[in-house]
C-alpha cells in the first residue's frame, strides 16, 4: 500500500522544501555511507584478521539490513524531518528524542570530520611535499561544503549523486581490473589469508572486528533525515533506502575481495586508504589516480550528506523547543536550516584540528550503536502501540519482530566489541548521554509544550 | 487535563542553554583525547629478529611490503603492534552497569514525559 503523507504542519513559519525524489534519497544514503569503503571498514582487519574483516561484513550487513527494513516502516509512516528524531518523539517520548538527535548530531558530525581527515590526508599523501599539513584542505572542505549545504538541499543532493555514481563506479571498474575470477596474477588471497593468519586473534578478535565492520555501512540509516523534503515519502524512503543497502553490500564484498587478495592485514588493517593503494599495487597509473580520485570524493559526498542530516536533526531539536528556538530557523531564500548548518561549523572545524582518523570514527560509530539499540527497542514500542490495520503505513517490515531482536543481539554484541580496546572513550560517551539526559529532564524540558510534540494524524497509542 | 503553558526563555537564557550545550559536547568529546582515553589500546610486542621471516611474512607478502616501500625494520612496529584482548571484568560490569543504567533511565523518563504529551494531545478532543 503506498500513501502520500501530507507534511508535518508547523505553523505558519517557513516550511523546508518538498523537491527529492527516490534517487537522491540513494544519493544521500550511500553517499554518506561509501566512504567506509575507501576508509574505516579496514580497521575490522586490524582488530580481528583479514577474515574477521569479512565475517563482519556480512554479519553487520544483516544488521543494517534490520535497521533498514525497520527505518523503512516507521519512517514511511512518520514523515518529518529528523528522521529518527521525530520517531523517538511520536514513539517513545521527549527525552528519547532529545537523545537520539544528539546520537545523530555526533555520528554525523564526527563522520564530516572523519571524512575531511580522510580527504586531508590523502591530498598531503599524494603531493608529497615535504611539511604541508592537511589543516587547509580540512578547513575547506568542511566550510565549502556548508556553504553548498546553505545554498540548498536540492543542489546538495544533485551534487551527491553525480559523486557518490562516479566513486562507485571506481570501486567497480577496480574489480574487474584485477581479474578476480583468476588468483595468482594480480590477486593473491591464498598466499595473503593463510589458515594461521586468517583470524590472528582467534575469534574473540571476530567480535572485536565488529566495532569497525559498523563503518562498511554508517549512515544508511540517513536516508531518513529528508522525509520532509522528499516528494513521496512512502515510497521514496523504503525503496531508496532498501536500493542504497543492497548497493552498499556489493560494495563491500567487492572492497574487502580485492584488498584482502592485495595487502598483508597487518598493512591493511592501518592503512588510511586501502583503495587508493590496491589501485597503486595494480602498477597501472590510471587506476592509482582514478582512485585517488574517487577517495576524495567518497570523502566529500559523505561529508556532504553528514552537515545536511546533522543539520537537520539539531533544527528540530530547536523547533520543538528542546534547544532554544533560534536554531529553527529557515532561510528565507533558500528554506534551509541555516542556523543549524552555521551553528555546527565550528564544531566539526575544531574536532577535525584535535581528533585522528580513528578516534573520530570510533566517537560517531559509537553513537551510531546507541541510536541502533534505540531502532530495535522502538520498533517493538511501534508495533505494541499501533498494531498493523490501527494506522496507515507507508510500508509494512516483514518477519517482526526476528529483524528488531537480530538488530538488538547485534548492538550487545558491537557494544562488547568497542569494549575490546576503546572501552575507556565507551564510558565518557554513555556518562554524557546520561548527564546531559538529566540537565533536559529536570531543567530543559520545561520549555517543551506538551501537546504540540505529537503532530501525527494517528489515534491514542495503545496502552495510554 | 489544562494545557501546559510553557514560561517564555529570555534571550540570555537562550544563549546561556546553547553555552552549556557546547560546553558538553567538547567535554564530552574532547575530555577523553586530553585524557588519553579514546584510541586503540595497543601495544608493540618488540622482535630482536627483524626479518621478514621472523615478522611471520612469507615471500608473497614480503614482496608486497617492499612494493609499498617498507623494510622489515620500518615494517616492525606496525607488524608487531597487537591488540591484547584481555577481558578486564571489573571495567566490563562498569560499562554494563552504565549502558544498562542509562537506558532504563531514559525510557522511564521518556515514559512519564511521554504520558504529559498522550494526555494533553487526546484531552484536547
Amino acid at each position: 500500500m503506498t500513501v502520500t503523507l501530507e507534511p508535518a504542519i508547523h505553523g505558519d513559519r517557513v516550511s523546508l522544501l518538498r523537491v527529492l525524489g527516490p534517487a537522491h534519497v540513494w544519493a544521500l544514503g550511500v553517499g554518506i555511507v561509501l566512504v567506509g569503503e575507501f576508509t574505516g571498514w579496514n580497521f575490522a582487519a586490524d582488530k580481528g584478521g583479514a577474515l574477521a574483516a569479512l565475517i563482519v561484513c556480512w554479519v553487520v550487513g544483516l544488521l543494517y539490513t534490520s535497521v533498514a527494513m525497520i527505518d523503512s516502516e516507521v519512517t514511511s509512516t512518520v514523515a518529518a524531518a529528523g528522521g529518527q528524531y521525530a520517531q523517538a518523539k511520536h514513539i517513545v517520548g521527549p527525552l528519547m528524542a532529545f537523545n537520539v538527535a544528539l546520537f545523530l548530531v555526533f555520528a554525523y558530525t564526527m563522520l564530516e570530520v572523519s571524512d575531511a581527515i580522510l580527504l586531508g590526508d590523502t591530498i598531503v599523501a599524494k603531493a608529497g611535499v615535504e611539511g604541508l599539513t592537511h589543516n587547509s584542505f580540512i578547513a575547506a572542505t568542511i566550510v565549502v561544503l556548508a556553504w553548498l549545504n546553505y545554498r540548498g538541499v536540492l543542489m546538495t543532493l544533485n551534487v551527491n549523486f553525480v559523486i557518490t555514481a562516479i566513486a562507485y563506479i571506481s570501486i567497480v571498474i577496480l574489480f574487474f581490473s584485477v581479474s578476480p575470477w583468476t588468483q595468482g596474477a594480480v590477486l593473491k588471497l591464498n598466499e595473503l589469508v593463510t589458515p594461521g593468519n586468517a583470524l590472528p586473534y582467534g575469534w574473540i578478535g571476530v567480535i572485536a572486528a565488529f566495532q569497525f565492520g559498523i563503518w562498511y555501512y554508517l549512515g544508511i540509516e540517513g536516508t531518513t533525515q529528508a522525509a520532509e523534503e522528499v516528494r513521496s515519502p512512502a515510497r521514496s524512503l523504503p525503496y531508496g533506502t532498501m536500493a542504497g543497502m543492497i548497493t552498499l553490500l556489493i560494495a563491500a564484498a567487492m572492497t574487502w575481495y580485492v584488498c584482502a587478495s592485495m595487502m598483508p592485514w597487518e598493512y591493511l588493517g592501518i592503512t588510511y586508504y586501502p583503495l587508493w593503494d590496491a589501485g597503486k599495487l595494480t602498477g597501472s597509473p590510471l587506476l592509482e589516480n582514478l582512485l585517488f580520485v574517487a577517495t576524495l570524493l567518497a570523502a566529500l559526498a559523505s561529508a556532504n550528506g553528514c552537515i545536511n542530516d546533522a543539520a537537520r536533526a539539531w533544527f528540530s531539536l530547536g523547533r520543538d523547543r528542546y534547544l532554544p528556538t533560534w536554531f529553527s530557523a529557515v532561510h528565507p531564500k533558500y528554506r534551509t536550516p541555516y542556523r543549524s548548518i552555521l551553528f555546527l561549523l565550528p564544531i566539526a572545524l575544531a574536532f577535525a584540528f584535535i581528533a585522528d582518523l580513528n578516534q573520530a570514527i570510533t566517537f560517531s560509530i559509537l553513537s551510531g550503536v546507541l541510536q541502533y539499540t534505540f531502532m530495535s527497542i522502538n520498533i517493538i514500542m511501534f508495533r505494541k502501540k499501533w498494531p498493523l490495520g490501527s494506522i496507515r503505513r507507508g510500508y509494512t517490515h516483514p518477519f517482526h519482530p526476528i529483524p528488531a531482536i537480530v538488530l538488538f543481539c547485534l548492538c550487545v554484541v558491537t557494544f562488547f566489541a568497542i569494549f575490546l580496546g576503546f572501552g575507556s572513550q565507551l564510558i565518557a560517551m554513555v556518562a554524557f548521554y546520561f548527564l546531559i539526559s538529566l540537565w533536559f529532564h529536570f531543567y530543559r524540558y520545561k520549555f517543551v509544550r506538551r501537546g504540540d510534540q505529537f503532530t501525527m494524524p494517528w489515534p491514542k497509542p495503545q496502552g495510554y | 487535563m489544562s494545557r501546559y503553558t510553557p514560561p517564555e526563555q529570555s534571550k540570555a537564557g537562550q544563549i546561556f542553554d546553547i553555552v552549556v550545550v557546547v560546553v558538553a559536547i567538547f567535554v564530552a568529546l574532547w575530555l577523553p583525547l586530553k585524557m588519553g582515553l579514546a584510541g586503540a589500546a595497543k601495544s608493540i610486542d618488540a622482535l630482536d629478529a627483524k626479518t621478514w621471516e621472523a615478522l611471520g611474512q612469507n615471500p608473497t607478502m614480503a614482496s608486497i611490503w617492499e612494493k609499498l616501500g617498507y623494510t622489515p625494520e620500518t615494517a616492525h612496529d606496525i607488524i608487531q603492534n597487537r591488540f591484547h584482548y584481555v577481558i578486564d571484568w571489573p571495567t566490563l560490569i562498569i560499562m554494563a552497569a552504565v549502558l544498562i543504567g542509562y537506558f532504563v533511565f531514559l525510557f522511564r523518563a521518556s515514559d512519564r514525559e511521554y504520558r504529559d504529551v498522550i494526555n494533553e494531545k487526546f484531552d484536547d478532543k
